[in-house]
């Protein structure tokens, strides 16, 4: 913080990122046992923020420890960058850290997500942070904190793969579509937070670091770069991804996670990417999808694209 | 189509004009000044500076005006603002022996040593809409006589009373320089230690507290209490410099204390005695510090040998779901888009409906 703090200007009322600095050094070391430890749940003092509980108070303080004058935040929430919480975090990072903002996960140096991992591949250096409302893969199986806690130490998983086989037993597969946990670096089994099992498989050897804040369960925890992580399957039964008939309606894609939205109130309904900006940038490089030219599926396309020039006339 | 989630910044921009033109309201009417809440809407301001965890009757009074009265999002906004206050030092403890009485009763004893103060209660108000405050020109200033005589200065806590005696437990302080554990800094932990649970209870809903301790005296955990002492009053606050290396007055609080007496049938290790619930608040909150005290005692069913069987003495249950910032903010978050989830169990249940099907027109079949 000097030269190139001085160049981003923020609402000074406030410490840079908000919190003072002892509380971001107490999560810095949070973070950094999360990280020597994959996978395990590390306890930290949370603060309370001025946005809800459940709502992104543990993304914002793990963003709020790692962010610098220099960087470029993205944030999405259900993969797209103008979602209302989204919105109003990047709103809160402009005025608390006058960062700069992108929509471009190319781009950004830090991410900070809400249930999706975008569907470009991320680089060495950037920083994926994902926004956790129960960081704790085992609360459904048992509700005390004082025993999930002595099951992790054992890594006693029994449990949970009982719960796996009872949905194969019951519906020939297993009925578990987001939240869907993994086994990290061979140790400790984890909640991916609720991302769709679609985004499982990003997370293995991804080459970014991947940081994961649960404000009001007050549990800070990583996958550092290069690192295994399975989700949980039996040999007979192994563990598959999402697929839809459809490709994207507006860019085309066969290979992203798709949304179902609703056109009107007589059925008619489109899929498309959940991941605005891999969608907007594919459609920019000539891909067309098949309602692509619909008047409809067109003014929905706009109501997200202009997202970030509204932003700009309201601030 | 689903604008109300991708609407942006505007929309953002404009719920947030639409929301300062209600708390406004009708423009005709005389805007309420942070003033005459704190002064007239003083109950309100006390449960938000304890929920709250700051004794500042004026920012409590702001939040409760930009809150529109709703004192859970009065007390997040208060919570919030205390987040970027820097710690100076750590208090004394507080002597409530010492306190300046407004008001202390015992329904122990019938007479009791600096005597019964009822001071302001609406305990014995028979609860009759009182017309006479919706009068335009205002109730002019109502004046109560004062005492013929000063209050006692020292009035002891009745528990000590007992204590004399033995017949209820003692009271340790704990000891010299043992840190005190601070829920505002660190993560909930468990099993939890008395002053971790106080903590919690004092910040926690003053609802979900008093429905709690109410469950105590249903028989959900029954422990036959009896309020030894309800006190309301001021007390000194001192802290200790580093500088200077003795104790300073920086001000006063107002606080209600409760101690509840609680009969205990003795275990293999302790002989039949009282035991105690403890509750403390800001301001004047006696509903809450008498739910609290009883809810400290229920929790207290490990460390007395007694078997936690019911809600109130199940720890992890009680100290995790108290707090209504934490709660509020959870159920709320449901409002916050879930359509990459819900897309996810849409197919789900397209295919287990489809295997529903073949599997009925297979048996069919057959």
């Amino acid at each position: 913080m000097n030269a190139v703090a001085k160049k981003a200007s923020w609402d000074e009322a406030y410490n840079f990122a908000y919190l003072d600095e002892q509380t971001k050094r107490m999560i810095r070391r949070a973070l950094l046992k999360a990280v020597a430890i994959p996978g395990y749940q590390v306890p930290f003092g949370g603060r309370e923020m001025p946005l809800a509980y459940g709502w992104g108070t543990g993304g914002m303080q793990v963003t709020a420890s790692v962010i610098g004058p220099s960087d470029t935040l993205k944030v999405i929430d259900q993969g797209a960058d103008d979602t209302t919480n989204a919105v109003s975090i990047r709103r809160f990072f402009k005025r608390v850290a006058g960062v700069a903002t992108t929509e471009a996960t190319e781009e950004a140096s830090v991410i900070q997500t809400r249930h999706r991992i975008p569907e470009k591949p991320l680089k060495e250096g950037q920083v994926l942070v994902y926004q956790v409302p129960q960081p704790e893969p085992l609360r459904k199986l048992e509700p005390r904190e004082t025993e999930t806690r002595k099951m992790h130490g054992y890594a006693e998983y029994g449990l949970m793969h009982v719960r796996l086989y009872e949905d194969i037993s019951r519906f020939g597969h297993i009925a578990t579509t987001y939240s869907y946990p993994v086994m990290v670096n061979g140790r400790y089994v984890m909640s991916p937070s609720p991302i769709p099992k679609f985004d499982n498989p990003k997370m293995e050897n991804n080459k970014a670091i991947q940081l994961f804040g649960a404000g009001r369960e007050k549990r800070i925890y990583a996958i550092p770069p290069y690192t295994r992580v399975k989700s949980l399957d039996f040999d007979d039964h192994p563990f598959e991804v999402q697929r839809w008939p459809q490709a994207c309606a507006l860019c085309g894609a066969r290979n992203s996670y798709l949304d179902e939205v609703v056109l009107d109130d007589k059925g008619g309904r489109m899929f498309v990417c959940s991941d605005t900006h891999f969608c907007a940038d594919r459609q920019e490089k000539g891909h067309r999808g098949p309602m692509a030219a619909d008047p409809a599926a067109r003014a929905f396309a706009r109501s997200s694209e202009t997202s970030e020039q509204k932003e700009d006339d309201g601030r | 189509m689903y604008v109300a989630v991708k609407g942006g910044e505007r929309a953002i921009l404009n719920s947030h004009k639409l929301i300062a033109e209600t708390r406004r309201g009708d423009g005709q009417v005389p805007e309420l000044s942070v003033r005459q809440i704190g002064e007239q809407l003083g109950l309100a301001v006390d449960r938000v500076m304890t929920e709250g965890s700051v004794y500042d009757r004026e920012l409590a009074a702001l939040a409760i005006k930009q809150a529109q009265g709703d004192l859970v999002e009065a007390i997040f906004l208060l919570r919030a603002y205390r987040t970027t206050l820097p710690r100076f030092a750590v208090s004394e403890p507080i002597d409530t022996a010492t306190m300046l009485v407004q008001r202390r009763v015992s329904a122990a004893y019938k007479d009791i040593p600096g005597g019964q103060v009822l001071g302001p209660t609406y305990d014995y108000t028979h609860r009759l809409l009182d017309f006479a405050l919706a009068a335009e020109e205002g109730v002019g200033l109502p004046e109560a006589p004062e005492a013929e005589a000063p209050l006692d200065e020292g009035m002891p806590h009745v528990a000590d009373i007992l204590d004399h005696e033995g017949l209820i437990e003692e009271e340790r302080p704990d000891s010299e320089g043992a840190e005190v554990f601070d829920l505002t800094r660190e993560p909930m932990s468990f099993p939890a230690g008395r002053d971790q649970r106080l903590q919690n209870l004092a910040r926690g809903d003053e609802g979900f507290v008093l429905a709690l301790g109410y469950s105590t005296q249903r028989g959900y955990g029954g422990n036959h209490p009896f309020a030894g002492e309800i006190r309301m009053g001021e007390v000194s606050v001192e802290i200790v410099p580093e500088e200077l290396g003795f104790a300073i007055d920086i001000g006063d609080v107002v606080v209600s204390e409760c101690q509840m007496i609680n009969q205990f049938e003795g275990s293999k290790e302790k002989p039949p005695q009282f035991t105690r619930g403890y509750g403390l608040s800001f301001g004047h909150n006696e509903r809450k510090v008498m739910a609290m005290a009883l809810v400290d005692r229920a929790l207290r069913a490990r460390e007395m040998g007694e078997t936690a069987m019911y809600p109130a003495q199940d720890e992890e249950f009680v100290l995790y779901h108290a707090d209504n910032v934490e709660a509020a903010g959870f159920v709320s978050h449901l409002k916050l888009p879930h359509y990459v989830d819900f897309q996810a169990e849409l197919n789900l249940i397209r295919k287990l409906r489809q295997e529903h099907q073949d599997r009925l027109e297979k048996e069919a079949a057959e």
